[in-house]
């Protein structure tokens, strides 16, 4: 159980894929201009992530070590073809608003990442849960830094949220402000990379206060103070 | 009588960062002087905000950096920030443009980067490419010269035009755009851009009531123009700048506009016509003279005014924009590494 709980910590937070390891950067930055299409992709990733971890565990002990990538590159082709049909057959507008960025899940460096440092190298039950949350690490980033984006970008909160989640969910939507005219920089790349880098700073700063707060305490030591002169 | 050694520089004037911030300040207000004779009360407002507002940022991010906030807003340095970045935003434009703005010039591009003396990038004209990538609307509502327009405005006009969005009597800022002939007005370089991309000759859009004459003069722009030629000269004459980036960026954008118009002759703008427009005076006595994020070699400053007046007159020319100046700031910015790297002076007794 141990072993899942530090998968846990090291996907959500420690090895976080989106903010510690930099991986997937390009669909990262170039699709969050919204919560909702963040979290799309977010989940997209997630399922091809689970799937791929959980088939390179299965047949670790059967790939020949020297064309071990290309076969884990297949297999993780092979989910992404299946969830980009899925995405196509029942979030249309939301697969057409993610574009090209569906089928370039499969050079999203996370995916072949996990599956080289991970699931080549461990049973399907734990591959298969570190799959999950580092999909699920990563999704959060991406809905996060969607979130952010497109709050300042137009002052609303998951629009479009009924693309993903069907016509109940257009209600979803919150306006917490309307701007009179949209903050571009924010919805446009630069926007991307700016929040990205507050992000991490955001990180790192609760990171050393997190170290500061469970330092063990110094204890303190009291120097005998030498009056007089040393005999020699 | 008593020799004193000391090494060079021996004949040298003592002045610390905020006296030279603040002569750049006394510099500009021919300039600001005029813009407000040609356009109005808005540019002082905005000046006034945004100096408000960087003098806020810097002073709360000092603080949060746990450095001497005193010393740091002493220094003048964000004061000069803001009041390039208000002279740059279109005078009429809505509070929280220049907020925005300038909050952006001092928190990211300066402080983020380490404060004074650290930022890659010219603050003012950085925070100045955000608010047009971002706002483009807003920041080419640009007025017709006082005397050319169909309605004119007051101080508390202004004031209540740039918080509310309507005057005291009741316009909005594109009625305020009118010019005396019923039609909105653009600026000089957006109605020659205009008028080249829809297939007039370059000397036909001068035909439009902007311009004075025939040689690309254009009533109270080129006057603003020329003020800031002269606070530039007068910045020049107490050594505050060195004269190598200021004419090796106009000489950048003569020899390119003059290209240019042997190439395809009344196809681009005259060669006075890109000088006294838009911001290339302003520019390159006040913004490209940035002694922070511009080159530290005498080569390299040649080098670098040289290719700021070149990109000027090619994204005027070719790109989306009409006027490039902030541009030209921000590319060559990036490329000030690279340009001080190949101009290493010689130290004297070395071999290069």
């Amino acid at each position: 159980m141990n072993e899942f709980k530090e998968l846990t910590w090291q996907g959500l937070w420690n090895n976080n894929p989106a903010l510690v390891q930099l991986l997937g950067l390009c669909p990262l930055l170039a699709v969050t201009t919204t919560a909702i299409n963040g979290l799309g992709l977010g989940l997209a990733t997630l399922l091809v992530l689970v799937g791929s971890n959980i088939t390179v565990s299965l047949v670790r002990n059967f790939v020949p070590n020297e064309i071990r990538i290309p076969i884990f590159v297949m297999v993780i082709a092979a989910f992404v073809t299946i969830v980009q049909l899925v995405m196509n057959a029942y979030t249309y507008e939301l697969y057409l608003a993610l574009g090209i960025f569906i089928p370039l899940i499969v050079t999203n460096c996370a995916i072949i990442g996990r599956a080289e440092a991970y699931a080549s190298k461990n049973p399907v039950k734990e591959s298969a849960y570190d799959g999950f949350i580092m999909g699920a690490g990563f999704a959060l980033v991406l809905v996060f830094l969607g979130g952010m984006r497109e709050l300042i970008g137009s002052g609303s909160l998951f629009s479009g949220a009924d693309l993903l989640l069907g016509a109940w969910a257009v209600d979803l939507k919150i306006q917490l402000f309307t701007p009179e005219q949209p903050f571009l920089l924010a919805i446009l790349p630069p926007g991307a990379f700016i929040g990205m880098g507050l992000i991490i700073a955001l990180k790192n700063i609760m990171d050393t206060r997190m170290a500061r707060w469970f330092a063990p305490k110094k204890e303190k030591v009291v120097a005998r103070a030498r009056v007089t002169t040393e005999a020699s | 009588m008593q020799f004193s050694l000391s090494s060079s520089p021996h004949n040298r004037v003592r002045r610390d960062t905020g006296q030279v911030m603040r002569m750049v300040c006394y510099a500009c207000i021919p300039g600001v002087l005029a813009q407000t004779w040609f356009f109005g009360w808005g540019t002082i407002i905005q000046i006034t905000l945004a100096m408000l507002t960087a003098v806020v940022t810097e002073a709360t991010i000092l603080e949060l950096r746990k450095k001497n906030v005193s010393r740091g807003i002493r220094d003048y340095s964000a004061v000069l920030t803001a009041l390039l970045l208000g002279i740059c935003l279109p005078p009429l434009a809505p509070w929280w443009l220049v907020v925005i703005g300038t909050f952006f010039s001092i928190a990211i591009v300066k402080q983020l980067y380490g404060g004074l003396g650290f930022n890659m990038f010219n603050p003012a004209m950085t925070g100045y490419v955000v608010l047009l990538i971002s706002f483009p609307i807003s920041m080419s509502a640009w007025l017709p010269v006082q005397t050319m327009a169909q309605t004119s405005f007051g101080l508390f006009d202004a004031l209540s035009l740039i918080f509310t969005g309507f005057t005291q009597t009741g316009y909005n800022l594109a009625q305020l755009q009118l010019g005396i002939d019923g039609i909105t007005q653009a600026t000089p370089l957006d109605a020659v851009r205009t008028g080249l991309l829809s297939g007039m000759t370059y000397s036909e859009t001068l035909s439009a009531t902007i311009f004075s004459s025939d040689w690309g003069w254009s009533y109270g722009w080129s006057n603003v123009a020329l003020a800031y030629l002269f606070g530039g000269l007068v910045l020049l004459q107490q050594r505050i700048i060195n004269w190598q980036m200021p004419f090796s960026m106009l000489l950048g954008v003569i020899l390119t506009a003059g290209f240019l118009s042997m190439l395809a002759p009344d196809q681009t703008g005259s060669i006075i016509y890109h000088l006294f427009s838009g911001a290339v005076m302003f520019g390159a006595f006040f913004i490209v003279t940035d002694p922070v994020s511009g080159s530290t070699t005498d080569k390299g400053r040649i080098i670098f005014g040289l290719l700021i007046g070149f990109w000027t007159v090619i994204i005027r020319t070719y790109g989306g924009y009409p006027d490039a100046v902030a541009f030209a700031v921000v590319i060559m910015n990036i490329a000030v590494p690279l340009i001080d790297y190949y101009t290493q002076p010689r130290v004297y007794g070395h071999k290069s």
